[in-house]
């Protein structure tokens, strides 16, 4: 981090990146919550907000402050831009003689800069990365949304009530790679590229070397974020206890409303729709999000797998925290805290892992 | 072009034979002959079949490896797809894509003997590794076919085991929950087999399809007998929607049935079998 740029020289930062044909996405607030979306001036950014986040609970307050970064995290992570909730993949065309012809509908996604990511997302869009294309199958359609992303991160400052991605190992640091990183204090940030994208960016920025103070100053911002009550365990034992009580006990409570998958940054599970046209002869495949609180996720022939909250949530516990493991070598949870914000219930994945030991 | 695991290739449906009354077998072909050329698989791997504007199911390929001529599909009519699936005639065109996920073990289990145990209807990805050995019988040592169904006539290819029974160094048990009139073979389940089946425990590979129940129980038995578990493979089945590990519907534990299965040595799954809610 040895660059600084000033907090008023920050719209050269969204010229570039317009000039370079970037979409810019930034964090700005929207139905009370922060969520990414087009950003054209650095008068959308949360300035002075602050997220208060418990289980069942966010809410969003306005501080005197200068930054616009000092909150933690929104509702939805980057996952969308990447794999998205809904998506054609393909369309089939049938003639007169019943042939048919199939056309892949992969996207042509404008390059889009996201600015403002966290290491929670990073580490979380690294999981998905492993799952999408480096594994025997490449999907070639989350690879296309992929290519098109410019990734400007963000070093947290303040970590929320439900954070705990100190104990995953995923933050508040920024580990993973991106283009451009950023760490906010009070005059501006301090800058460092990594990526050829990036640097190309930087050179034109109007940059100055960054002092030893300002230095010092975002490493003590960033040290705050460390601060965190949460805790996760690094691989509980899931699978040996699958008949604990307790698995009962969160089921009772669970709603099985999918609020946890939709908003988790690494939960991958989407279903396949067929969309007939009108004309008969023209459908649509398409995926979307799908959950493994859904009664259909585990559906063969007349009868399902899991068919209660009980089964649903030991499904998501376990594949979440234990067969992450035997899948991508680690925990598919990077400690953002979500599934705990936006449970309607308040179930608090810490502490119900704390209970299953 | 880079692939597209996701997108269906055309096949024409050359022939249509009706097993049974639920049952029939489709004999398919790529419309695109250099596709249909390029085209392999292993004995036990599953292709995703696509009804037009229905969708995509998965079924295990009946045909013969070495044979380049058709894909055979049997399927059972169970559920929306392949209801309408059992509606289309000779002459048809379908969608196809695969092959996909890991079959049975027939290069390791070259020299020994082949136990092959199923329960239930059909149960046409071990059908396709009875032809496979008789095809090849100077390669496996005995071939033991064993098969229980529910009611005796739920035996399908019944006139099959005649043939099958006759082949050298081959032995066929059957039975059947609940008998009818002139049914010549066992009554009980499946696992009460196994004690008739001669076999070098030592030197032996099972094959096993059908319920998880089923499958345990029949796991025990042979266990009972001597052969180590590795040398017990079963055939799973769970929800498929992608067919290559993505979608997440297949899951058992940390593996997805679609890309690491649907064939497992008994090892690698016994933590979760039977376990209610995998």
């Amino acid at each position: 981090m040895n660059h600084f740029l000033a907090r008023e020289d920050f719209p050269h930062l969204l010229r570039a990146l317009t000039q370079a044909g970037y979409d810019c996405v930034g964090p700005q607030i929207r139905q009370g919550a922060i969520v990414f979306d087009h950003l054209h001036s650095v008068t959308q950014l949360p300035q002075g907000w602050q997220d208060e986040q418990q289980p069942a609970h966010y809410r969003l307050e306005q501080t005197d402050s200068p930054y616009w970064f000092d909150w933690s995290n929104g509702a939805s992570a980057i996952k969308p831009y990447t794999f998205a909730p809904q998506e054609n993949l393909w369309t089939v065309q049938r003639d007169q003689s019943g042939r048919l012809r199939f056309q892949a509908t992969l996207p042509k996604p404008q390059k889009t800069a996201i600015i403002g990511v966290r290491a929670c997302d990073l580490a979380a869009l690294a999981l998905q990365d492993q799952h999408f294309l480096h594994g025997k199958h490449v999907d070639p359609y989350y690879q296309a949304r992929r290519e098109s992303l410019l990734l400007i991160g963000v070093n947290c400052t303040h970590a929320a009530a439900t954070c705990f991605c100190v104990s995953t190992g995923d933050g508040p640091e920024i580990r993973q790679p991106y283009d451009l990183l950023l760490s906010e204090i009070a005059a501006g940030f301090l800058l460092s590229s990594g990526s050829t994208a990036g640097a190309t960016l930087a050179a034109q920025l109007p940059l100055t070397p960054a002092s030893n103070a300002q230095q010092h100053t975002a490493q003590q911002r960033m040290h705050a974020a460390t601060q965190q009550q949460r805790h996760l365990p690094a691989k509980p034992p899931l699978f040996a206890h699958l008949d604990h009580p307790h698995w009962q006990t969160v089921g009772a409570r669970c709603l099985a409303c999918g609020n946890c998958t939709s908003v988790c940054p690494t939960c991958f599970c989407h279903q396949a729709v067929e969309i007939p046209d009108l004309d008969g002869d023209t459908s649509r495949h398409e995926r979307r999000w799908d959950s493994c609180f859904q009664p259909g996720h585990s559906y063969i022939h007349g009868w399902q797998i899991r068919s209660n909250a009980t089964d649903y949530y030991r499904q998501w516990l376990t594949h979440k925290l234990a067969g992450w493991h035997e899948q991508f070598g680690r925990s598919g949870c990077t400690g953002c805290g979500r599934c705990i914000s936006w449970c309607p219930a308040g179930i608090d994945l810490t502490a119900e892992v704390e209970q299953l030991g | 072009m880079k692939s597209n695991d996701y997108l269906p290739h055309e096949v024409q449906i050359v022939a249509r034979v009706q097993e049974a009354p639920d049952i029939f077998t489709l004999r398919l072909r790529f419309t695109d002959l250099a596709h249909h050329a390029r085209y392999h698989f292993d004995a036990g791997q599953f292709n995703m079949l696509y009804l037009h504007g229905v969708g995509e199911v998965a079924i295990s390929i009946a045909s013969d490896p070495k044979d380049t001529h058709l894909i055979d599909h049997t399927v059972r009519v169970v559920g929306r797809v392949t209801k309408a699936l059992a509606q289309l005639q000779t002459g048809d065109y379908l969608g196809l894509r695969g092959p996909f996920g890991r079959g049975w073990p027939m290069a390791a289990a070259q020299g020994r003997d082949v136990l092959l145990i199923t329960g239930g209807l059909g149960c046409a990805p071990v059908v396709s590794v009875v032809h496979y050995v008789l095809r090849r019988r100077a390669h496996y040592a005995r071939l033991i076919i064993m098969q229980g169904v529910k009611h005796t006539h739920d035996l399908i290819w019944r006139r099959q085991y005649d043939t099958w029974a006759a082949a050298p160094n081959t032995q066929v048990l059957l039975t059947a929950d609940q008998t009818g009139q002139g049914w010549p073979f066992n009554t009980g389940l499946v696992t009460q087999l196994i004690g008739q089946a001669q076999f070098d425990p030592a030197n032996a590979v099972a094959m096993l399809c059908g319920p998880e129940g089923m499958m345990r129980a029949t796991a025990h038995a042979l266990q009972e007998r001597g052969l180590p578990d590795h040398d017990i493979w079963l055939s799973m089945e769970r929800n498929m929607h992608c067919a290559v590990g993505h979608c997440g519907h297949c899951q058992f534990g940390g593996s997805f049935i679609c890309k690491d299965g649907p064939v497992y040595p008994l090892p690698e799954i016994s933590h979760l079998l039977g376990v209610k809610g995998f």
